[in-house]
């Protein structure tokens, strides 16, 4: 602070920094000093009981080769390109619904709103018991339209063994994450709320149909949601764990299809004690989601539309 | 112009739309509830049914003490709720303040730092948090799982900032005319208007410590110590999913609280996930 700094702004600096310093303390050790951490024990030999050994980039070496680490990392980006688009339009769908002037539509919020607060442990049992191949609901429902189409087509199609047929698993996990997509609709709701009444009435007069204006007034007007809601689900699908864990009963899924790379991380530095490894994938994760982040909020601001505040 | 017909033909479209997404929504509860009532053998039962032939209320007491330690799981989540609910709320509004209604220079920069941490998923750094907390004695520990949330998290400290920013400026131009220090303002001016946003806050916290599940399975080490998520857990994974009816009692018992806090709470929750849209 130079002597150009006034009193009272001197004032106002200290109170601020205080005020703060909770977050300050905890930037510092609880993010700041993990990372920093993590990209040194990265470069270790790191089993918790013993001191870490730098062993360079031996790790990073052994990744290059580590057909697991490759797997996981697979099956990590087939989940997010599979399940963020689908949650997104989804929530969006349902949004446009919830938002016409209807009576009990609060009712349906609710309804659609509930299954995300399910805690994750309780959303990976019961979906482990909904896929189940047998009696699981799913294909409990999937039987009669089968047999259906079977009838009519001379087909031979039956409903998948999902959590223990390698090619289906993923579904099955995406299918459990589009029921937890009631955050996402009530933040598309509030956006919708904020598309200006008169955009509407003007598209009207210009003989715009619903499609029309859905497309070409609703979807640029909340597109900062949308981006909003996009960087949160690409930031959650990258950390997927709990579900997948528990449906597996802390397994990987049948041919390690819901290995996933936190599930590795989580692999490596608690069940196989390599925490440097395990840094050195974790690492690799930061970068990729930051990466990807930077990346939609490049392409974002060439294509979301801010109104004036 | 749309003819009037047209326009109840599509209300009806999408009444219908709404009632088959409703069913396909509530399907995962009703059968959650359903399978927790029945006899293990209707479990299983092919076509299957959903209501059971008879009501198995047994289940739940049953569930309970399969568990073994419900009630001790219970407690211990309702304490590390409480622990990180005054912790998240005491700090992330002293920080909200502090990112709000004092003006320094370099606030907002440091503001978009705050943002940028809510990007780092738990994963990435989980293994050095892991040995840091080690190093103190902490495993085995609660005190991984509430200490933290003393230390104002980027998502609450935003939520409050959001709603901070709403308030207007006079409110406090009084109180400093009197003399008053920014620590009296905060606590007599700004927190008292708060309470909606300090309640979203709360509700938030509540629900994440609930949930979460990963921190207690690397920093919890005595089965004793366990949390519901983490005591449900170990109860699945050492049956291997077998005794559906008690797995899905245990579940709706753990889902329960939950859900009843939300029909409390309602509105609070809404407004306060709007808000992190965004909105405000």
């Amino acid at each position: 602070m130079g002597p150009g700094v006034s009193r009272s702004e001197k004032r106002k600096i200290i109170a601020g920094l205080l005020f703060i310093s909770p977050w300050v303390a905890g930037f510092i050790f609880l993010t700041l000093y993990p990372l920093v951490s993590s990209a040194y024990l990265s470069l270790t030999d790191y089993s918790v009981l013993a001191d870490p050994v730098f062993i360079g980039l031996d790790n990073y070496k052994h990744l290059a080769t580590d057909q697991l680490f490759w797997q996981s990392l697979w099956n990590t980006f087939y989940f997010a390109v599979l399940s963020i688009p689908i949650n997104l339009i989804t929530a969006i769908f349902l949004a446009v619904l919830l938002n016409f002037d209807l009576t009990g539509k609060k009712i349906f919020r609710t309804i659609y709103f509930l299954p995300s607060l399910v805690p994750m442990v309780c959303m990976g049992v019961l979906w482990q018991w909904m896929l189940n191949g047998q009696v699981g609901l799913i294909n409990q429902v999937l039987w009669p339209i089968c047999d259906a189409l079977n009838w009519m087509t001379g087909t031979n199609l039956a409903p998948p063994n999902w959590l223990a047929n390698p090619a289906y698993a993923k579904a099955g996990l995406v299918l459990a994450s589009m029921w937890g997509v009631g955050n996402a609709v009530v933040i598309f709701l509030a956006g919708l709320q904020d598309v200006p009444r008169t955009l509407y009435e003007a598209a009207g007069l210009d003989g715009c149909s619903f499609w029309q204006k859905t497309v070409h007034v609703t979807l640029p007007v909340i597109s900062p949601v949308i981006y909003f809601n996009g960087i949160m689900s690409l930031i959650g699908s990258f950390q997927v764990f709990a579900v997948p864990y528990v449906m597996t009963n802390g397994g990987e899924g049948p041919g390690r299809s819901l290995l996933f790379s936190a599930t590795y991380i989580f692999n490596k530095g608690f069940e196989s004690w390599s925490m440097g490894y395990a840094c050195a994938v974790a690492l690799i994760l930061f970068v990729i989601v930051l990466g990807l982040t930077l990346l939609a909020t490049y392409l974002s601001e060439r294509h979301v539309y801010y109104a004036a505040k | 112009m749309i003819s009037k017909n047209a326009k109840l033909i599509q209300r009806a479209c999408i009444y219908v739309l709404l009632i088959l997404g409703a069913l396909v929504f509530v399907a995962p509860f009703a059968w959650m509830v359903s399978t927790s009532l029945k006899p293990l053998n209707e479990t299983m039962s092919l076509p299957p049914r959903w209501l059971p032939t008879e009501i198995q209320w047994d289940n739940y007491p049953q569930a309970v003490d399969e568990m073994k330690l419900f009630w001790r799981y219970t407690a211990n989540t309702l304490y590390l709720c409480v622990m990180t609910v005054v912790g998240s709320v005491v700090s992330s509004s002293l920080a909200a303040y502090g990112f709000s209604r004092i003006q320094w220079p370099g606030r907002d920069k440091v503001f978009v730092l705050v943002l940028a941490t809510m990007m780092i998923p738990f994963p990435v750094i989980m293994v050095p948090l892991y040995t840091l907390f080690r190093e103190i004695g902490w495993i085995g520990s609660y005190k991984p799982l509430w200490v933290p949330s003393f230390f104002a998290g980027a998502f609450n400290v935003f939520l409050l900032r959001q709603f901070f920013l709403t308030l207007p400026k006079d409110l406090e131009e009084a109180a400093r005319i009197d003399g008053a220090s920014e620590l009296q303002i905060f606590w007599r001016v700004i927190l008292p208007l708060a309470k909606p946003a300090l309640i979203v806050v709360a509700l938030f916290q509540f629900m994440a410590t609930w949930n979460d599940f990963l921190g207690p399975l690397i920093y919890l080490t005595d089965q004793s110590d366990f949390t519901l998520a983490l005591g449900l857990q170990a109860y699945q994974s050492k049956g291997g999913g077998t005794d559906w009816h008690y797995l899905m009692a245990a579940s709706t018992l753990v889902v329960l609280p939950v859900v009843v806090l939300f029909f409390f709470t309602q509105r609070y929750f809404v407004e306060g996930i709007a808000t992190t849209g965004g909105k405000g």
